[in-house]
Protein backbone atom coordinates (compact mmCIF):
# COMPACT_ATOMS: atom_id res chain seq x y z
CA UNK A 1 0.00 0.00 0.00
CA UNK A 2 1.73 3.69 -0.72
CA UNK A 3 2.26 6.14 2.11
CA UNK A 4 -1.34 7.59 2.63
CA UNK A 5 0.51 10.73 4.43
CA UNK A 6 2.27 12.20 1.49
CA UNK A 7 0.45 10.62 -1.63
CA UNK A 8 -1.92 12.56 -3.49
CA UNK A 9 -5.80 12.76 -2.91
CA UNK A 10 -7.03 10.90 -5.91
CA UNK A 11 -4.15 8.09 -5.08
CA UNK A 12 -5.39 7.65 -1.61
CA UNK A 13 -8.93 7.24 -2.34
CA UNK A 14 -7.95 4.39 -4.42
CA UNK A 15 -5.33 3.29 -2.45
CA UNK A 16 -8.35 3.06 0.39
CA UNK A 17 -10.84 1.27 -1.62
CA UNK A 18 -13.18 4.33 -1.48
CA UNK A 19 -14.12 4.75 -5.33
CA UNK A 20 -16.89 3.15 -6.56
CA UNK A 21 -17.43 1.18 -10.09
CA UNK A 22 -20.64 1.84 -12.44
CA UNK A 23 -20.73 -1.68 -14.19
CA UNK A 24 -23.50 -0.08 -17.21
CA UNK A 25 -21.93 -0.06 -20.15
CA UNK A 26 -18.27 1.01 -20.11
CA UNK A 27 -16.70 0.78 -16.24
CA UNK A 28 -16.48 3.96 -15.22
CA UNK A 29 -14.51 4.79 -11.40
CA UNK A 30 -15.83 7.40 -9.18
CA UNK A 31 -13.57 9.22 -6.68
CA UNK A 32 -14.04 10.45 -3.07
CA UNK A 33 -13.05 14.23 -2.82
CA UNK A 34 -12.84 14.96 1.13
CA UNK A 35 -13.38 18.27 0.46
CA UNK A 36 -16.59 17.83 -1.26
CA UNK A 37 -18.01 16.07 1.92
CA UNK A 38 -20.54 18.52 2.70
CA UNK A 39 -22.03 17.87 -0.51
CA UNK A 40 -22.40 14.04 -0.04
CA UNK A 41 -25.60 13.15 0.84
CA UNK A 42 -26.79 9.36 1.88
CA UNK A 43 -28.84 8.24 -1.02
CA UNK A 44 -31.94 7.18 -0.74
CA UNK A 45 -32.39 9.66 2.69
CA UNK A 46 -35.37 12.53 2.81
CA UNK A 47 -35.60 14.87 5.22
CA UNK A 48 -38.86 13.33 7.06
CA UNK A 49 -41.47 15.44 9.98
CA UNK A 50 -42.02 11.98 12.40
CA UNK A 51 -45.22 14.66 13.37
CA UNK A 52 -46.37 13.98 9.95
CA UNK A 53 -48.50 10.53 9.65
CA UNK A 54 -50.01 8.50 7.47
CA UNK A 55 -51.42 5.01 6.76
CA UNK A 56 -51.07 2.43 3.54
CA UNK A 57 -53.15 -0.41 2.92
CA UNK A 58 -51.12 -2.89 0.88
CA UNK A 59 -53.33 -5.56 0.94
CA UNK A 60 -53.82 -5.61 -2.91
CA UNK A 61 -50.13 -4.26 -3.54
CA UNK A 62 -46.67 -6.49 -4.16
CA UNK A 63 -43.92 -5.85 -2.25
CA UNK A 64 -42.06 -4.01 -4.81
CA UNK A 65 -45.18 -1.72 -5.12
CA UNK A 66 -45.69 -1.26 -0.99
CA UNK A 67 -41.87 -0.40 -0.53
CA UNK A 68 -41.83 2.04 -3.76
CA UNK A 69 -44.89 3.74 -2.23
CA UNK A 70 -43.02 3.74 1.73
CA UNK A 71 -40.25 5.69 -0.40
CA UNK A 72 -42.83 7.87 -2.08
CA UNK A 73 -44.10 8.75 1.14
CA UNK A 74 -40.93 9.38 2.79
CA UNK A 75 -39.79 12.02 -0.57
CA UNK A 76 -43.27 13.57 0.53
CA UNK A 77 -41.43 14.04 4.19
CA UNK A 78 -44.04 11.68 6.18
CA UNK A 79 -41.85 10.66 9.25
CA UNK A 80 -44.60 8.41 10.86
CA UNK A 81 -46.20 5.35 8.25
CA UNK A 82 -48.46 2.83 9.60
CA UNK A 83 -48.74 -0.17 7.02
CA UNK A 84 -52.03 -1.85 7.30
CA UNK A 85 -52.91 -5.44 5.98
CA UNK A 86 -49.22 -6.97 5.55
CA UNK A 87 -50.99 -10.07 5.02
CA UNK A 88 -47.89 -12.45 5.50
CA UNK A 89 -45.87 -10.82 2.61
CA UNK A 90 -42.32 -11.56 2.06
CA UNK A 91 -39.59 -8.36 1.45
CA UNK A 92 -41.92 -5.34 2.67
CA UNK A 93 -39.80 -2.63 4.25
CA UNK A 94 -36.73 -3.57 2.84
CA UNK A 95 -33.80 -1.22 2.13
CA UNK A 96 -35.27 1.60 4.27
CA UNK A 97 -32.19 4.32 5.05
CA UNK A 98 -33.77 6.90 6.62
CA UNK A 99 -34.59 7.92 10.17
CA UNK A 100 -38.14 6.75 9.91
CA UNK A 101 -41.24 5.67 12.45
CA UNK A 102 -42.75 2.78 10.73
CA UNK A 103 -45.64 0.38 12.18
CA UNK A 104 -47.15 -2.75 10.73
CA UNK A 105 -50.80 -3.44 11.85
CA UNK A 106 -49.97 -7.49 11.24
CA UNK A 107 -47.57 -10.34 9.86
CA UNK A 108 -44.72 -9.94 7.63
CA UNK A 109 -43.10 -12.94 5.73
CA UNK A 110 -39.68 -13.66 4.54
CA UNK A 111 -36.81 -10.80 4.59
CA UNK A 112 -39.26 -8.14 5.96
CA UNK A 113 -36.80 -5.18 7.01
CA UNK A 114 -33.72 -5.96 5.54
CA UNK A 115 -30.75 -4.14 4.65
CA UNK A 116 -32.46 -1.05 6.49
CA UNK A 117 -30.32 1.70 8.49
CA UNK A 118 -32.18 3.80 10.70
CA UNK A 119 -35.74 3.43 10.57
CA UNK A 120 -37.25 2.53 14.16
CA UNK A 121 -40.05 -0.17 13.36
CA UNK A 122 -42.45 -1.97 15.31
CA UNK A 123 -44.21 -5.30 13.61
CA UNK A 124 -47.68 -5.96 15.71
CA UNK A 125 -47.29 -9.15 14.53
CA UNK A 126 -45.18 -11.91 13.43
CA UNK A 127 -42.29 -12.00 11.15
CA UNK A 128 -41.04 -14.85 8.72
CA UNK A 129 -37.36 -16.14 8.48
CA UNK A 130 -34.52 -13.54 7.78
CA UNK A 131 -36.38 -10.20 9.32
CA UNK A 132 -34.00 -7.35 9.62
CA UNK A 133 -31.39 -9.04 7.88
CA UNK A 134 -28.42 -7.21 7.91
CA UNK A 135 -29.65 -4.01 9.72
CA UNK A 136 -27.38 -1.23 9.90
CA UNK A 137 -28.99 0.90 12.45
CA UNK A 138 -32.44 1.61 13.96
CA UNK A 139 -34.34 -0.75 15.96
CA UNK A 140 -37.15 -3.03 14.54
CA UNK A 141 -39.67 -4.51 17.33
CA UNK A 142 -41.95 -7.66 16.73
CA UNK A 143 -44.63 -8.07 19.06
CA UNK A 144 -44.82 -11.49 18.24
CA UNK A 145 -42.86 -14.35 17.57
CA UNK A 146 -40.38 -14.52 14.42
CA UNK A 147 -38.84 -17.25 12.34
CA UNK A 148 -35.75 -18.59 11.42
CA UNK A 149 -32.31 -16.60 10.85
CA UNK A 150 -33.68 -13.66 13.13
CA UNK A 151 -31.20 -10.61 12.78
CA UNK A 152 -28.72 -12.60 10.05
CA UNK A 153 -25.92 -10.70 9.76
CA UNK A 154 -26.83 -7.16 11.22
CA UNK A 155 -24.22 -4.92 11.33
CA UNK A 156 -25.75 -2.76 14.24
CA UNK A 157 -29.36 -1.38 15.79
CA UNK A 158 -31.35 -3.37 18.49
CA UNK A 159 -33.54 -6.44 16.90
CA UNK A 160 -36.32 -7.08 19.70
CA UNK A 161 -38.89 -9.97 19.28
CA UNK A 162 -41.17 -10.15 22.40
CA UNK A 163 -42.58 -13.82 21.79
CA UNK A 164 -40.13 -16.77 20.55
CA UNK A 165 -37.59 -17.04 17.61
CA UNK A 166 -36.77 -20.09 15.09
CA UNK A 167 -33.28 -21.72 14.19
CA UNK A 168 -30.22 -20.04 13.58
CA UNK A 169 -30.97 -16.72 15.31
CA UNK A 170 -28.15 -13.73 14.77
CA UNK A 171 -26.50 -16.03 12.05
CA UNK A 172 -23.02 -14.60 11.28
CA UNK A 173 -24.04 -11.67 12.48
CA UNK A 174 -21.28 -8.94 13.05
CA UNK A 175 -22.21 -6.07 15.59
CA UNK A 176 -26.16 -4.61 17.21
CA UNK A 177 -27.88 -6.20 19.83
CA UNK A 178 -30.62 -8.80 18.81
CA UNK A 179 -32.91 -9.43 22.26
CA UNK A 180 -35.64 -12.32 22.38
CA UNK A 181 -38.19 -12.54 25.26
CA UNK A 182 -39.45 -15.83 24.75
CA UNK A 183 -37.36 -19.36 23.67
CA UNK A 184 -34.68 -19.67 20.45
CA UNK A 185 -33.92 -22.73 17.98
CA UNK A 186 -31.39 -24.52 17.38
CA UNK A 187 -27.91 -23.37 16.06
CA UNK A 188 -28.27 -19.88 17.74
CA UNK A 189 -25.17 -17.57 16.80
CA UNK A 190 -24.03 -19.52 14.62
CA UNK A 191 -20.80 -17.83 13.40
CA UNK A 192 -21.45 -14.84 15.37
CA UNK A 193 -18.38 -12.39 14.28
CA UNK A 194 -19.52 -9.64 16.91
CA UNK A 195 -22.92 -8.27 18.90
CA UNK A 196 -25.07 -9.39 21.42
CA UNK A 197 -27.84 -11.56 21.41
CA UNK A 198 -29.87 -11.86 24.60
CA UNK A 199 -32.43 -14.88 25.14
CA UNK A 200 -34.69 -14.62 28.37
CA UNK A 201 -35.63 -18.06 27.50
CA UNK A 202 -34.47 -21.26 27.03
CA UNK A 203 -32.18 -22.40 23.42
CA UNK A 204 -32.14 -24.84 21.80
CA UNK A 205 -28.93 -27.35 20.45
CA UNK A 206 -25.88 -26.15 18.95
CA UNK A 207 -25.93 -22.39 20.88
CA UNK A 208 -22.90 -20.34 19.43
CA UNK A 209 -21.54 -22.82 17.17
CA UNK A 210 -18.13 -21.77 15.87
CA UNK A 211 -18.65 -18.56 17.05
CA UNK A 212 -15.86 -15.72 16.10
CA UNK A 213 -16.64 -13.51 18.91
CA UNK A 214 -19.43 -11.87 20.69
CA UNK A 215 -21.55 -12.51 23.73
CA UNK A 216 -24.54 -14.29 24.14
CA UNK A 217 -26.45 -13.75 27.24
CA UNK A 218 -29.34 -16.53 27.77
CA UNK A 219 -31.75 -16.89 30.84
CA UNK A 220 -33.65 -20.17 30.57
CA UNK A 221 -32.27 -23.75 29.72
CA UNK A 222 -29.66 -24.43 27.07
CA UNK A 223 -29.91 -27.32 24.96
CA UNK A 224 -26.01 -27.84 24.12
CA UNK A 225 -23.11 -25.70 23.36
CA UNK A 226 -21.97 -25.57 19.66
CA UNK A 227 -18.28 -26.11 18.95
CA UNK A 228 -16.03 -23.27 20.53
CA UNK A 229 -18.96 -21.73 22.37
CA UNK A 230 -18.27 -21.58 26.25
CA UNK A 231 -19.01 -19.86 29.74
CA UNK A 232 -17.76 -16.78 30.88
CA UNK A 233 -18.15 -15.12 34.23
CA UNK A 234 -21.11 -12.72 33.97
CA UNK A 235 -19.75 -9.35 35.54
CA UNK A 236 -21.72 -6.47 37.53
CA UNK A 237 -21.24 -4.41 34.19
CA UNK A 238 -23.00 -6.92 31.88
CA UNK A 239 -25.43 -7.00 34.04
CA UNK A 240 -26.17 -3.05 34.21
CA UNK A 241 -25.92 -3.15 30.47
CA UNK A 242 -28.52 -6.03 30.47
CA UNK A 243 -31.07 -4.05 32.68
CA UNK A 244 -30.59 -0.97 30.50
CA UNK A 245 -31.19 -2.59 27.82
CA UNK A 246 -34.13 -4.85 28.56
CA UNK A 247 -35.64 -1.45 30.03
CA UNK A 248 -34.70 0.19 26.53
CA UNK A 249 -36.57 -2.61 24.71
CA UNK A 250 -39.36 -2.64 26.56
CA UNK A 251 -38.94 -6.30 27.96
CA UNK A 252 -37.90 -7.91 30.90
CA UNK A 253 -37.87 -5.24 32.23
CA UNK A 254 -38.31 -7.00 36.11
CA UNK A 255 -35.91 -9.81 34.84
CA UNK A 256 -33.26 -11.26 37.20
CA UNK A 257 -30.45 -11.05 35.11
CA UNK A 258 -28.12 -12.03 37.73
CA UNK A 259 -29.50 -15.91 37.16
CA UNK A 260 -28.13 -14.87 33.58
CA UNK A 261 -25.25 -17.13 31.69
CA UNK A 262 -22.97 -15.89 29.41
CA UNK A 263 -21.52 -17.61 26.48
CA UNK A 264 -18.10 -16.52 24.42
CA UNK A 265 -15.89 -17.57 21.80
CA UNK A 266 -13.38 -20.27 23.57
CA UNK A 267 -10.83 -19.20 21.18
CA UNK A 268 -9.96 -15.51 19.76
CA UNK A 269 -9.04 -15.80 16.41
CA UNK A 270 -5.72 -15.00 15.23
CA UNK A 271 -5.20 -11.55 14.15
CA UNK A 272 -8.80 -10.87 14.78
CA UNK A 273 -9.18 -7.44 16.45
CA UNK A 274 -6.68 -6.03 13.44
CA UNK A 275 -9.43 -5.86 10.73
CA UNK A 276 -9.11 -2.16 10.14
CA UNK A 277 -5.79 -1.05 8.91
CA UNK A 278 -4.32 1.67 11.11
CA UNK A 279 -3.30 3.02 8.22
CA UNK A 280 -6.95 3.99 7.32
CA UNK A 281 -7.71 5.15 10.58
CA UNK A 282 -4.56 7.90 10.66
CA UNK A 283 -5.90 9.40 7.01
CA UNK A 284 -9.77 9.60 7.94
CA UNK B 1 -37.21 -25.62 -2.82
CA UNK B 2 -41.23 -26.80 -2.93
CA UNK B 3 -43.95 -25.76 -0.92
CA UNK B 4 -45.89 -27.62 1.50
CA UNK B 5 -49.34 -27.00 3.10
CA UNK B 6 -51.81 -28.55 5.67
CA UNK B 7 -54.79 -28.17 7.81
CA UNK B 8 -57.26 -29.74 10.04
CA UNK B 9 -60.79 -29.26 11.03
CA UNK B 10 -61.57 -30.33 14.62
CA UNK B 11 -65.03 -31.66 15.28
CA UNK B 12 -66.48 -30.43 12.07
CA UNK B 13 -66.48 -30.48 8.54
CA UNK B 14 -65.20 -27.88 5.74
CA UNK B 15 -64.72 -26.95 1.86
CA UNK B 16 -61.05 -28.69 2.42
CA UNK B 17 -60.68 -28.83 -1.67
CA UNK B 18 -60.60 -25.23 -1.68
CA UNK B 19 -59.06 -24.48 1.09
CA UNK B 20 -56.15 -26.50 0.23
CA UNK B 21 -56.07 -25.44 -3.40
CA UNK B 22 -55.96 -21.35 -1.56
CA UNK B 23 -52.88 -22.45 -0.01
CA UNK B 24 -50.57 -24.29 -2.49
CA UNK B 25 -51.51 -21.47 -5.01
CA UNK B 26 -49.75 -18.83 -2.39
CA UNK B 27 -47.25 -20.94 -2.19
CA UNK B 28 -46.52 -21.48 -6.44
CA UNK B 29 -43.70 -19.25 -6.59
CA UNK B 30 -42.04 -22.25 -4.52
CA UNK B 31 -42.45 -24.81 -7.62
CA UNK B 32 -44.90 -25.34 -10.44
CA UNK B 33 -43.45 -28.29 -11.44
CA UNK B 34 -46.37 -30.40 -9.83
CA UNK B 35 -49.02 -30.29 -7.32
CA UNK B 36 -50.51 -32.70 -5.36
CA UNK B 37 -53.60 -32.87 -3.29
CA UNK B 38 -53.83 -35.66 -0.41
CA UNK B 39 -57.83 -34.77 0.32
CA UNK B 40 -59.58 -36.63 3.43
CA UNK B 41 -63.47 -36.35 2.71
CA UNK B 42 -66.30 -37.21 3.97
CA UNK B 43 -67.45 -40.58 3.52
CA UNK B 44 -69.87 -43.47 4.77
CA UNK B 45 -66.40 -45.24 5.09
CA UNK B 46 -68.18 -48.44 3.53
CA UNK B 47 -66.27 -48.72 0.33
CA UNK B 48 -62.28 -47.96 -0.77
CA UNK B 49 -61.57 -45.44 -2.70
CA UNK B 50 -58.72 -45.97 -5.35
CA UNK B 51 -57.07 -43.41 -7.14
CA UNK B 52 -54.52 -44.93 -9.67
CA UNK B 53 -52.91 -43.98 -13.14
CA UNK B 54 -52.48 -46.17 -15.78
CA UNK B 55 -49.91 -43.37 -17.62
CA UNK B 56 -48.52 -40.33 -17.53
CA UNK B 57 -49.31 -36.61 -18.00
CA UNK B 58 -46.88 -36.08 -21.13
CA UNK B 59 -47.45 -32.29 -21.49
CA UNK B 60 -45.41 -29.20 -22.22
CA UNK B 61 -42.76 -29.64 -18.91
CA UNK B 62 -43.18 -33.13 -18.45
CA UNK B 63 -40.28 -35.83 -18.32
CA UNK B 64 -42.28 -38.76 -19.18
CA UNK B 65 -41.90 -40.48 -22.58
CA UNK B 66 -44.70 -40.45 -24.34
CA UNK B 67 -47.28 -43.13 -25.23
CA UNK B 68 -50.06 -44.04 -27.38
CA UNK B 69 -53.26 -43.08 -25.80
CA UNK B 70 -54.42 -46.67 -26.55
CA UNK B 71 -52.35 -48.34 -24.00
CA UNK B 72 -54.20 -46.64 -21.08
CA UNK B 73 -57.65 -48.60 -22.24
CA UNK B 74 -55.58 -51.69 -22.30
CA UNK B 75 -53.87 -51.13 -18.91
CA UNK B 76 -57.21 -50.28 -17.41
CA UNK B 77 -59.25 -53.72 -19.03
CA UNK B 78 -56.33 -55.73 -17.42
CA UNK B 79 -57.26 -53.48 -13.80
CA UNK B 80 -60.72 -54.23 -14.09
CA UNK B 81 -60.13 -57.68 -14.60
CA UNK B 82 -57.93 -58.39 -11.89
CA UNK B 83 -60.27 -56.00 -9.55
CA UNK B 84 -62.63 -58.71 -10.47
CA UNK B 85 -60.37 -61.90 -9.84
CA UNK B 86 -59.52 -60.71 -6.58
CA UNK B 87 -63.26 -60.35 -5.58
CA UNK B 88 -63.17 -56.29 -5.41
CA UNK B 89 -66.37 -55.21 -7.09
CA UNK B 90 -66.53 -51.33 -8.40
CA UNK B 91 -69.32 -49.14 -7.55
CA UNK B 92 -68.42 -46.62 -9.15
CA UNK B 93 -65.68 -45.27 -11.65
CA UNK B 94 -64.82 -41.89 -12.38
CA UNK B 95 -62.53 -41.13 -15.47
CA UNK B 96 -61.14 -37.64 -15.05
CA UNK B 97 -58.52 -37.80 -17.66
CA UNK B 98 -57.55 -40.62 -19.95
CA UNK B 99 -55.03 -41.48 -17.59
CA UNK B 100 -56.02 -40.93 -14.19
CA UNK B 101 -58.96 -42.85 -12.53
CA UNK B 102 -60.91 -42.92 -9.51
CA UNK B 103 -63.00 -46.23 -8.23
CA UNK B 104 -65.01 -46.82 -5.59
CA UNK B 105 -64.96 -50.58 -4.56
CA UNK B 106 -66.37 -52.51 -2.73
CA UNK B 107 -63.92 -55.09 -1.08
CA UNK B 108 -63.06 -57.28 1.81
CA UNK B 109 -59.51 -55.95 2.29
CA UNK B 110 -57.28 -58.76 4.09
CA UNK B 111 -54.46 -57.80 2.90
CA UNK B 112 -53.94 -54.44 1.53
CA UNK B 113 -50.22 -55.24 1.04
CA UNK B 114 -50.92 -57.82 -1.56
CA UNK B 115 -53.90 -56.66 -3.45
CA UNK B 116 -51.49 -53.64 -4.08
CA UNK B 117 -49.02 -55.11 -5.43
CA UNK B 118 -51.18 -57.67 -7.83
CA UNK B 119 -52.50 -54.55 -9.18
CA UNK B 120 -49.05 -52.50 -9.55
CA UNK B 121 -47.75 -55.60 -11.21
CA UNK B 122 -50.19 -54.28 -14.37
CA UNK B 123 -47.17 -52.47 -16.31
CA UNK B 124 -47.87 -48.51 -16.33
CA UNK B 125 -50.43 -48.79 -13.23
CA UNK B 126 -49.78 -47.23 -9.88
CA UNK B 127 -52.00 -46.77 -7.32
CA UNK B 128 -51.79 -43.21 -6.01
CA UNK B 129 -53.90 -44.10 -3.12
CA UNK B 130 -56.03 -46.42 -1.62
CA UNK B 131 -58.33 -45.66 1.41
CA UNK B 132 -61.92 -45.08 2.75
CA UNK B 133 -61.76 -41.29 3.29
CA UNK B 134 -58.29 -40.38 1.62
CA UNK B 135 -57.68 -39.19 -2.02
CA UNK B 136 -54.78 -38.58 -3.82
CA UNK B 137 -54.78 -36.23 -6.90
CA UNK B 138 -51.41 -35.28 -8.41
CA UNK B 139 -50.74 -33.72 -11.85
CA UNK B 140 -48.30 -31.46 -13.27
CA UNK B 141 -49.16 -27.53 -13.21
CA UNK B 142 -50.02 -25.27 -10.37
CA UNK B 143 -52.78 -25.73 -7.42
CA UNK B 144 -55.03 -24.03 -9.36
CA UNK B 145 -54.44 -25.66 -12.99
CA UNK B 146 -54.52 -28.93 -10.89
CA UNK B 147 -57.37 -28.14 -9.06
CA UNK B 148 -59.32 -27.07 -11.91
CA UNK B 149 -58.62 -29.94 -13.82
CA UNK B 150 -60.03 -32.70 -11.58
CA UNK B 151 -62.60 -30.64 -9.78
CA UNK B 152 -61.40 -30.59 -6.39
CA UNK B 153 -63.20 -27.22 -5.24
CA UNK B 154 -66.08 -28.70 -4.03
CA UNK B 155 -64.61 -31.54 -2.09
CA UNK B 156 -65.80 -31.08 1.11
CA UNK B 157 -63.84 -33.06 4.66
CA UNK B 158 -62.28 -32.84 7.72
CA UNK B 159 -58.47 -32.66 6.84
CA UNK B 160 -55.72 -32.00 3.73
CA UNK B 161 -52.58 -31.97 2.77
CA UNK B 162 -50.70 -30.85 -0.31
CA UNK B 163 -47.56 -30.58 -1.98
CA UNK B 164 -46.47 -27.80 -4.93
CA UNK B 165 -43.14 -29.17 -6.33
CA UNK B 166 -40.02 -27.58 -8.03
CA UNK B 167 -38.57 -31.01 -9.34
CA UNK B 168 -34.65 -31.72 -7.99
CA UNK B 169 -34.10 -35.19 -7.48
CA UNK B 170 -36.00 -36.73 -9.80
CA UNK B 171 -38.31 -36.10 -12.67
CA UNK B 172 -41.05 -34.05 -13.90
CA UNK B 173 -43.98 -36.50 -13.79
CA UNK B 174 -46.70 -37.48 -12.04
CA UNK B 175 -44.87 -40.39 -10.17
CA UNK B 176 -42.36 -38.63 -8.76
CA UNK B 177 -45.29 -35.82 -7.78
CA UNK B 178 -46.39 -35.26 -4.05
CA UNK B 179 -48.29 -36.14 -1.71
CA UNK B 180 -47.36 -40.22 -1.23
CA UNK B 181 -49.56 -42.73 -0.41
CA UNK B 182 -48.09 -44.83 3.08
CA UNK B 183 -48.45 -48.04 1.09
CA UNK B 184 -49.71 -50.33 1.89
CA UNK B 185 -51.89 -48.84 4.57
CA UNK B 186 -54.98 -47.13 4.04
CA UNK B 187 -55.40 -43.66 4.35
CA UNK B 188 -51.84 -42.58 5.03
CA UNK B 189 -50.27 -39.68 3.14
CA UNK B 190 -46.70 -37.90 2.97
CA UNK B 191 -45.62 -34.48 1.68
CA UNK B 192 -42.22 -33.56 2.22
CA UNK B 193 -40.11 -30.43 1.69
CA UNK B 194 -36.21 -30.68 1.81
CA UNK B 195 -33.85 -33.21 0.91
CA UNK B 196 -33.15 -36.65 2.15
CA UNK B 197 -29.07 -37.78 2.30
CA UNK B 198 -29.12 -41.25 2.78
CA UNK B 199 -32.42 -42.15 0.68
CA UNK B 200 -30.32 -44.95 -1.03
CA UNK B 201 -29.04 -46.89 2.20
CA UNK B 202 -32.76 -46.76 3.59
CA UNK B 203 -34.20 -47.85 0.28
CA UNK B 204 -32.38 -51.17 0.05
CA UNK B 205 -33.10 -52.38 3.86
CA UNK B 206 -36.72 -51.20 3.28
CA UNK B 207 -36.83 -53.15 -0.16
CA UNK B 208 -35.83 -56.48 1.49
CA UNK B 209 -38.34 -56.04 4.12
CA UNK B 210 -40.76 -56.16 1.32
CA UNK B 211 -41.52 -52.47 0.88
CA UNK B 212 -42.31 -51.16 -2.73
CA UNK B 213 -41.22 -47.56 -4.05
CA UNK B 214 -42.31 -46.15 -7.22
CA UNK B 215 -40.34 -43.32 -7.88
CA UNK B 216 -36.93 -42.35 -7.34
CA UNK B 217 -38.08 -39.54 -5.55
CA UNK B 218 -36.80 -39.10 -1.96
CA UNK B 219 -39.11 -38.24 -0.46
CA UNK B 220 -41.14 -41.09 -1.10
CA UNK B 221 -38.73 -42.79 1.48
CA UNK B 222 -40.70 -40.91 4.15
CA UNK B 223 -43.73 -42.59 3.86
CA UNK B 224 -41.95 -45.87 3.27
CA UNK B 225 -40.30 -45.59 5.97
CA UNK B 226 -43.44 -44.34 8.49
CA UNK B 227 -45.15 -47.41 6.96
CA UNK B 228 -42.57 -49.78 8.25
CA UNK B 229 -42.83 -48.53 11.32
CA UNK B 230 -46.47 -48.95 11.88
CA UNK B 231 -46.42 -52.52 10.48
CA UNK B 232 -43.43 -53.23 12.76
CA UNK B 233 -46.53 -52.05 15.77
CA UNK B 234 -45.23 -48.21 15.78
CA UNK B 235 -48.09 -45.47 16.07
CA UNK B 236 -47.66 -42.61 13.60
CA UNK B 237 -45.84 -40.45 16.30
CA UNK B 238 -43.79 -43.36 17.23
CA UNK B 239 -42.82 -43.88 13.67
CA UNK B 240 -42.41 -39.84 12.62
CA UNK B 241 -40.59 -39.51 15.61
CA UNK B 242 -38.38 -42.38 14.69
CA UNK B 243 -37.68 -40.87 11.50
CA UNK B 244 -35.91 -37.62 13.42
CA UNK B 245 -32.74 -40.68 13.71
CA UNK B 246 -33.42 -42.94 11.00
CA UNK B 247 -33.57 -40.11 8.13
CA UNK B 248 -30.57 -37.95 7.29
CA UNK B 249 -30.65 -34.47 6.03
CA UNK B 250 -32.78 -31.49 5.77
CA UNK B 251 -36.93 -31.91 5.97
CA UNK B 252 -40.28 -30.33 7.29
CA UNK B 253 -42.51 -33.20 6.43
CA UNK B 254 -46.44 -33.45 7.13
CA UNK B 255 -48.45 -36.95 7.67
CA UNK B 256 -51.46 -37.96 7.53
CA UNK B 257 -53.79 -40.29 8.35
CA UNK B 258 -57.96 -41.19 7.97
CA UNK B 259 -58.77 -39.22 11.61
CA UNK B 260 -55.20 -37.43 12.26
CA UNK B 261 -52.19 -35.09 10.63
CA UNK B 262 -48.51 -34.71 11.92
CA UNK B 263 -45.45 -32.37 11.52
CA UNK B 264 -41.84 -33.16 12.20
CA UNK B 265 -38.69 -30.70 11.42
CA UNK B 266 -35.58 -32.15 11.47
CA UNK B 267 -33.10 -31.94 13.76
CA UNK B 268 -31.01 -28.59 11.61
CA UNK B 269 -34.42 -26.76 11.63
CA UNK B 270 -33.14 -26.12 8.23
CA UNK B 271 -36.58 -26.25 6.38
CA UNK B 272 -38.94 -23.78 7.09
CA UNK B 273 -42.87 -24.18 8.70
CA UNK B 274 -45.31 -21.88 10.05
CA UNK B 275 -47.80 -23.03 12.12
CA UNK B 276 -51.43 -21.90 13.21
CA UNK B 277 -53.22 -23.78 16.14
CA UNK B 278 -56.77 -23.70 17.72
CA UNK B 279 -59.24 -25.50 19.25
CA UNK B 280 -60.94 -26.41 16.15
CA UNK B 281 -58.38 -25.11 13.37
CA UNK B 282 -54.77 -26.04 12.35
CA UNK B 283 -53.09 -24.63 9.67
CA UNK B 284 -49.85 -24.78 8.50
CA UNK B 285 -47.14 -24.25 5.52
CA UNK B 286 -43.77 -23.52 4.28
CA UNK B 287 -44.57 -19.97 4.50
CA UNK B 288 -47.03 -17.54 6.33
CA UNK B 289 -48.80 -16.40 3.18
CA UNK B 290 -50.08 -19.89 2.97
CA UNK B 291 -52.06 -19.79 6.59
CA UNK B 292 -53.11 -16.02 5.29
CA UNK B 293 -55.38 -18.10 2.53
CA UNK B 294 -57.52 -19.14 5.15
CA UNK B 295 -56.67 -17.01 7.71
CA UNK B 296 -56.83 -13.46 6.66
CA UNK B 297 -57.28 -12.08 9.76
CA UNK B 298 -54.63 -11.43 12.57
CA UNK B 299 -53.73 -14.47 14.05
CA UNK B 300 -50.83 -15.83 16.58
CA UNK B 301 -48.27 -18.35 14.39
CA UNK B 302 -45.35 -19.43 15.14
CA UNK B 303 -42.25 -21.87 14.01
CA UNK B 304 -42.26 -25.38 15.20
CA UNK B 305 -38.61 -25.72 16.94
CA UNK B 306 -36.16 -28.31 15.66
CA UNK B 307 -36.74 -31.74 16.02
CA UNK B 308 -40.30 -31.06 16.81
CA UNK B 309 -42.69 -33.71 16.29
CA UNK B 310 -46.61 -32.79 16.61
CA UNK B 311 -49.87 -34.96 15.90
CA UNK B 312 -53.62 -33.69 16.28
CA UNK B 313 -56.71 -35.41 16.21
CA UNK B 314 -59.80 -33.73 14.01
Amino acid sequence: MANLKTVSKKSKAQSMGMHTEVLTGRTQQKFFNPDEAENFYYFGTYDVDFNKRTELDVIDMTAPEANKEIDNLMSQGYGTIVIKNPQGKHSLGVGILNKLNLIFEGSLGYFGMGSCDGPIVRINGRVGWSCAENLMAGKVVIEKNAGSCFGAAIRGGDLICKGSVGARTGIDMKGGTIIIGGDAGAFTGFMMQRGRIIILGNVGINLGDSMYDGTIFVGGEIGSYGSDAVDAELTSSDQDWLKRKLKVAEIGENFDVSKMKKIVAGKKLWNYDNLEPTEKKGAI
Amino acid sequence: MCGIAGLIHRGKSSNVGSELQGMLQALKHRGEDSTGYALYGDTDGKNFIMRFKVGENVGEGSSSIMEDVSVYDERKKVVDQTLAEMGAKIIKEERTLPYSLRYELEYDAKDLLNFSQTIEAIPGVEILSMGKSLEVIKDLGNAKAVCDRYSLDKLVGTHAIGHARMATESGVDIKSAHPFWGYPFSDVSVVHNGQLTNYWNNRRVLENKGMRFMSECDSELIAVYIAQKMREGATLEEGMKDSLLGLDGVFTYFVATKDSLGMAKDTMAAKPLVLYESDDLVAMGSEEIAIRSVLPQEIETYDPFDGEVKVWQI
